[in-house]
């Protein structure tokens, strides 16, 4: 019992931290609250497919990016995508950096977007690192048969 | 403006002086006036003048100081111009009253100098009249004597009279003559008869010249020494003569020179003739001969000149000592000391000749009264002067020397009164510059300080954010010692420049009020909520009572509302080491009439049994009470006026320190407020905010008992605009706690009825009906007799503790009266050591124990998991309307669109919660396709940023689609049965967007949207939203 309780006490202090570094906000709480008996891993499915979202649009991104003559209104509208899934799951830091992007993208200028598209990158990996690693955490406790914690 | 007062006072005494200086003249005036009325018309006359004079002057006195007044209003603007007309206005008042001093000395001097010559010429005139009487009484005298010597002398022959007759007759008549020293007959004699007269008389004539011109041996000289007169054609011998100038006897007359003349006058007019004075023989003073001519006959009165000298008999002489008339006639007067008397003879005008007086020289003043003597071809005069000089005027003088001294006194005073006034207003003028400069320098520090601590306050939150960052890195103890102080010191900081920074804000007039919709009970809780570590540390009971009269929303701004009461509490909690606080929320109506109550003094109606201070005292200064009254009050439905007060037992503030408690930066004692620490600025804020939301802020307070502070605060009547969307926020507030609690009903023991009323409020925030009683056992034979069920008992911690024995038992009977749902009981405790000490006895069946502060959120809470109703979710305070959008959308068709399949399905989920049946698009012509009529979606939520086709354009496609349908249907083209009985098609259609701006909200409406919702959905939002449309289509229905 006390592995659980240390478990659940790593748990909402990791979380406590992510909040705390704006890596999530309230929409991340948002979700969790929707997660109940009928749904139980949608917290999880929904990260999972902006995973695989994001990846795929930030591979367009690059794309985007490297050609010759960049068409600005194509990457704005993967950019707007990406905002858009990230603002879902509540994802700050990477939805504030967007936001930014599209900002660089309206004055088409392509060598700070590479820059933002270098940062949007870097921070999305440690959103993604932080998020699996919490279901890491998660799915131990369900291992240890206690209960997840609810984040309020 | 106190000048003004100055000004005032300065006319007043000024308005005084002069009217009394005025009275002063006009008295004076009037005396003489008076005086000069009776003593002769002539000044009367010139009185009388003067007096109009007077009048005139006097009104035109009034009329300028009314004048001055009027002036000193007009002018009172330009100080220059005042300034100089004040100095012209002084000159000519200093100028004005010399020249009126001089001329009362003139005019006063002059009286007294023409008094003087009157008194003199009286005088005068009187000695005059009364010389000339005796001197005519003397002169008769000798006329009567004439006559008897014509008679008896030459009427006889021979003659009845002889020179001795003639001597004792005229020595016993003597006293019928008292001014003359003597009387002589001549007779004229004409040289034919002269021989014959010398030997019948046996002496011979003898001349007078030599006689006069030997006048020294009087007594001694010999008859015989006298020469013989020369031959003349006629003479006038001295036949006889009284016994005083018998020497005079058979001198001839008519060689005297003086006599001679005299004789020819006397004898040729028939009346009394005076010669010039002359020095007297043998006496040697200053006299007169009076001669009258004796005729033989009875002449007529028209007698010529030439039949008078024929006629002619004798000369009777009458010799008159004047220097001694006028002295015994002075003597007979009483103020012979006062007046100098000459008698002169004037005859010869170039030379008059002096009868009498000295040569004393006396006043210069004389007056000259004309002597008549009988003699016509003679003039006399006396002249009278007197023999002192006229006195300095000493009236005159002091008057006028007084009258100038009044006069410059006034002035004095006006000056005075004048500079007074400009240096007051000087020194006004310099205040309000002053006054300026201060008030722009604390506009200014104000300014820096918001400028400076919005500058600290930045780097703050990095340093702040790095320290957080800091203790999630791996650190031993120590060093996460120090980072916490130093983040704790950080946080006090910043709490610290938060307050200075709205302390300035509040200052420099930056700060705005929000209007917004607020719900007052639930900002009281959460601030309790605040606390309630606090003050469950420190044992200090916490609870707010609001009356049912307050309404539920109000419209104001709750951030600042919230400010004042964390103020206040925080102050208090700081304070209060043991007993209660107390936050009491009613409508000023409510208490306004208790106000001259006085309130129960009984210290076991306070919250915590401990006194306190009453609150009463601390409103009383509140002019809504004070002058309005409780009539004037608008009983306008717009607004709510609030009284909030929050009441502890704490130490109180000291007596010599409660006038300085509102001040910024002013702690009560260093000694004090060295413990609890703050800045002092608190209560300051707390006043402006009070001011700005139109209230008043008051304390009483009592050492070592407890303050009290109350404020009011006007607020906006709850959201009336949105009355619907209100009702729907009580209804849910309603739905949620009551649906689980509603018809339950609870009992309540505590013996104090405040601190029970304060459960009783919030028991039955949740429905619950609730009675009170004061003891465990009228509960239990409340619980026996009692038809309906009681579902809870609250106990009260101290009733518990104190009927401890009981309470076992209590437990025990509880059980046995009702088997099928015992009561649940609740336990209200306070402390934490209570929590620990009770947890150990409790059972399994044991009470439940609730944890002061109550609030309804931890209430509901609690009462859920005991009593096994509701659910998870409802038990949190901030998902309120999740049940009644749970209701709402319960069963509900949604559409959503949304290119973002994340996003897509986030939304699906979220909809699902609430019990909505969610279909996906992702793209605008599918929606568009899925909601061609008919179909059977009662909500469309679409994404407005979408590739090929966005939001807008598929909504305006849609309504274009709904109108050719409604429209066709009107027409009767299409059966109303194909489109489901459906009339009127519309289906609501919701945006949704991350980004909400305005432009997007009017955009929106353009298209024909109903509404918007902002992406990460928010229950509340979401709520509002659905509510609103799900209704109307439902009407529609």
């Amino acid at each position: 019992m006390a592995y659980v309780g240390q478990l659940q006490r790593k748990f909402m202090d990791y979380t406590k931290s992510l909040y705390r570094e704006g890596i999530v906000d309230e929409q991340f709480t948002q979700l969790h609250k929707l997660q109940d008996e009928s749904n139980p891993d949608f917290v999880e499915e929904v990260v999972t497919l902006f995973f695989n979202d994001s990846e795929r649009l930030l591979n367009e991104l690059t794309n985007a990016l490297e050609q010759q003559n960049v068409d600005f209104k194509k990457v704005d509208g993967y950019v707007h995508q990406f905002k858009g899934s990230s603002s879902s799951v509540g994802a700050q830091r990477v939805k504030d950096l967007c936001i930014a992007f599209r900002t660089l993208c309206e004055l088409e200028n392509k060598e700070a977007c590479l820059r933002c598209l270098q940062q949007v990158k870097l921070e999305y990996a440690s959103f993604q690192t932080k998020l699996e690693s919490l279901f890491k955490l998660e799915k131990q406790i369900a291992e240890a048969h206690g209960t997840v914690p609810t984040l309020d | 403006m106190s000048f003004f007062h100055v000004f005032g006072f300065g006319l007043k005494v000024g308005h005084l002086l002069l009217m009394l200086c005025c009275w002063i003249f006009s008295v004076i005036h009037m005396k003489w006036f008076a005086n000069r009325a009776a003593m002769d018309s002539k000044t009367g006359f010139l009185g009388d003048g003067v007096l109009m004079i007077w009048v005139e002057w006097w009104e035109k006195i009034f009329g300028s100081s009314c004048k001055i007044h009027h002036h000193y209003y007009q002018y009172i603007g330009s100080k220059k111009v005042r300034k100089t007309w004040w100095r012209k206005l002084l000159v000519t008042w200093v100028l004005f009253w010399t020249l009126v001093s001089f001329w009362i000395f003139w005019y006063m001097s002059s009286q007294a100098t023409e008094k003087r010559k009157e008194t003199l010429a009286s005088m005068c005139d009187e000695r005059a009249r009364m010389l000339q009487d005796q001197f005519n009484v003397s002169m008769n005298h000798v006329q009567a004597m004439s006559i008897l010597i014509s008679t008896f002398h030459h009427g006889k022959n021979p003659s009845a009279i002889d020179q001795r007759t003639f001597e004792r007759y005229t020595e016993r008549t003597a006293f019928e003559r008292p001014l003359t020293s003597g009387v002589a007959y001549a007779v004229r004699v004409l040289h034919s008869e002269r021989e014959q007269f010398e030997k019948q008389q046996g002496w011979t004539i003898k001349r007078m010249d030599t006689f006069e011109q030997n006048p020294v041996h009087k007594d001694d000289h010999a008859q015989d020494v006298l020469e013989p007169s020369p031959v003349q054609e006629e003479y006038a011998p001295v036949i006889f003569a009284q016994d005083t100038i018998a020497h005079v006897v058979s001198l001839d007359m008519l060689s005297g020179k003086e006599d001679r003349e005299n004789i020819l006058r006397a004898r040729i007019s028939g009346k009394g003739v005076l010669t010039a004075p002359f020095r007297l023989l043998k006496s040697n003073r200053l006299g007169v001969i009076l001669t009258f001519a004796v005729y033989k006959t009875d002449l007529p009165s028209n007698a010529t000149p030439h039949e008078r000298v024929q006629a002619t008999d004798g000369y009777l002489g009458g010799v008159f000592d004047i220097e001694s008339l006028v002295e015994k006639l002075l003597q007979q007067l009483a103020s012979k000391q006062a007046i100098l008397v000459n008698v002169y003879d004037t005859t010869n005008i170039s030379g008059p000749i002096s009868m009498y007086g000295s040569n004393e020289i006396g006043d210069p003043l004389e007056h000259v009264s004309n002597l008549n003597f009988g003699d016509p071809d003679r003039r006399h005069e006396m002249c009278c002067r007197f023999k002192h000089k006229a006195p300095w005027p000493w009236l005159a003088m002091m008057t006028s020397i007084g009258a100038l001294v009044i006069a410059l006194l006034v002035g004095h005073i006006f000056h005075a009164t004048v500079n007074r006034i400009a240096k007051v207003e000087d020194d006004y003028h310099e205040m309000m510059e002053l006054k300026k400069r201060a008030e722009a320098a604390d506009v200014a520090k104000s300014q820096f300080l918001a400028t400076v601590s919005h500058e600290i306050r930045t780097p703050m939150n990095c340093v702040l954010g790095m320290l957080d960052m800091l203790m999630d890195t791996n650190l031993d103890e120590t060093q996460e010692d120090y980072v916490r102080t130093a983040q704790a010191s950080g946080k006090a900081l910043v709490s610290l420049i938060n307050e200075v920074l709205d302390q300035a804000k509040i200052e420099s007039g930056k700060i705005e009020l929000e209007a917004v919709c607020f719900d007052l009970r639930a900002i009281l809780d959460d601030v309790l909520s605040l606390f309630s570590g606090k003050s469950q540390e420190k044992g200090v009971e916490l609870a707010v009572y609001i009356s049912d009269q307050v309404p539920e929303m109000l419209i104001g701004d709750p951030g600042r509302f919230r400010q004042i009461i964390t103020n206040l509490m925080g102050n208090s909690i700081k304070f209060t080491e043991k007993g209660h606080i107390f936050v009491t929320v009613h409508l000023v109506e409510e208490v306004v009439d208790s106000i001259d109550v006085e309130t129960e003094s009984s210290p076991m109606n306070t919250l915590s049994g401990l006194p306190v201070a009453d609150r009463h005292r601390s409103w009383r200064g509140f002019k809504a009470f004070s002058q309005e009254g409780p009539n004037s009050f608008p009983l306008s439905t717009d607004f709510t006026k609030l009284i909030v007060s929050v009441e502890d037992t704490g130490v109180g503030i000291p007596l010599e320190a409660q006038s300085r408690v509102f001040t910024p930066f002013m702690q009560v004692k260093p000694s004090i407020s060295r413990i609890p620490g703050g800045t002092g600025i608190g209560l300051s804020i707390s006043k402006c905010l009070v001011g700005l939301m139109n209230g008043e802020i008051g304390f009483v307070s009592t050492p070592k008992i407890g303050s009290t502070f109350t404020f009011t605060a006007v607020f906006n009547n709850g959201c009336s605009s949105s009355s619907e969307y209100k009702s729907h926020q009580i209804n849910n507030q309603a739905n949620l706690v009551s649906s689980q609690f509603k018809g339950m009903k609870a009992l309540v023991v505590d013996q104090r009825s405040t601190r029970a009323k304060v459960s009783r409020y919030h028991i039955q925030r949740l429905g619950i009906n609730v009675e009170v009683t004061s003891d465990l056992n009228h509960c239990l034979s409340i619980r026996s007799n009692g038809n309906s069920v009681i579902n809870m008992i609250f106990v009260e911690q101290e009733v518990w503790e104190r009927d401890m024995g009981l309470s076992s038992h209590f437990m025990d009977r509880l059980n046995q009266i009702d088997h099928r749902s015992p009561p649940k009981l609740f336990l209200l405790a306070n402390s934490i050591s209570f929590n620990r000490a009770s947890a150990a006895n409790a059972t399994n069946c044991g009470p439940t124990i609730i944890m002061k502060p109550l609030r309804a959120s931890m209430l509901a809470a609690s009462l859920q998991r005991v009593m096994g109703v509701g659910n998870k979710a409802n038990c949190r305070n901030g998902e309120l309307p999740a049940a009644t959008l749970h209701n709402l959308l319960l069963g509900r068709k949604i559409l959503v669109v949304d290119d973002n399949k994340l996003n897509l399905k986030v939304a699906e989920a979220a909809l699902k919660k609430y019990g909505a049946t969610v279909v996906c698009a992702d793209s605008g012509e599918k929606a568009i396709s899925m909601l061609k009529p008919p179909h059977k979606f009662d909500a469309c939520f679409m994404d407005i940023q979408m590739p090929e086709m966005d939001g807008f354009e598929a909504t305006k496609k849609i309504r274009e689609m709904e109108e050719a349908v409604n429209s066709s249907v009107q027409r009767g083209e299409v059966s109303i049965q194909t489109y489901e009985n459906i009339s009127k098609w519309h289906v609501p259609i919701l945006a949704m967007t991350a980004d909400v701006i305005h432009a997007t909200h009017e955009e929106c409406q353009r298209c024909g949207m109903d509404g918007y919702v902002s992406k990460p959905f928010e229950a509340q939002k979401l709520y509002q939203e659905v509510s609103r449309f799900f209704q109307l289509s439902s009407k529609e229905n």
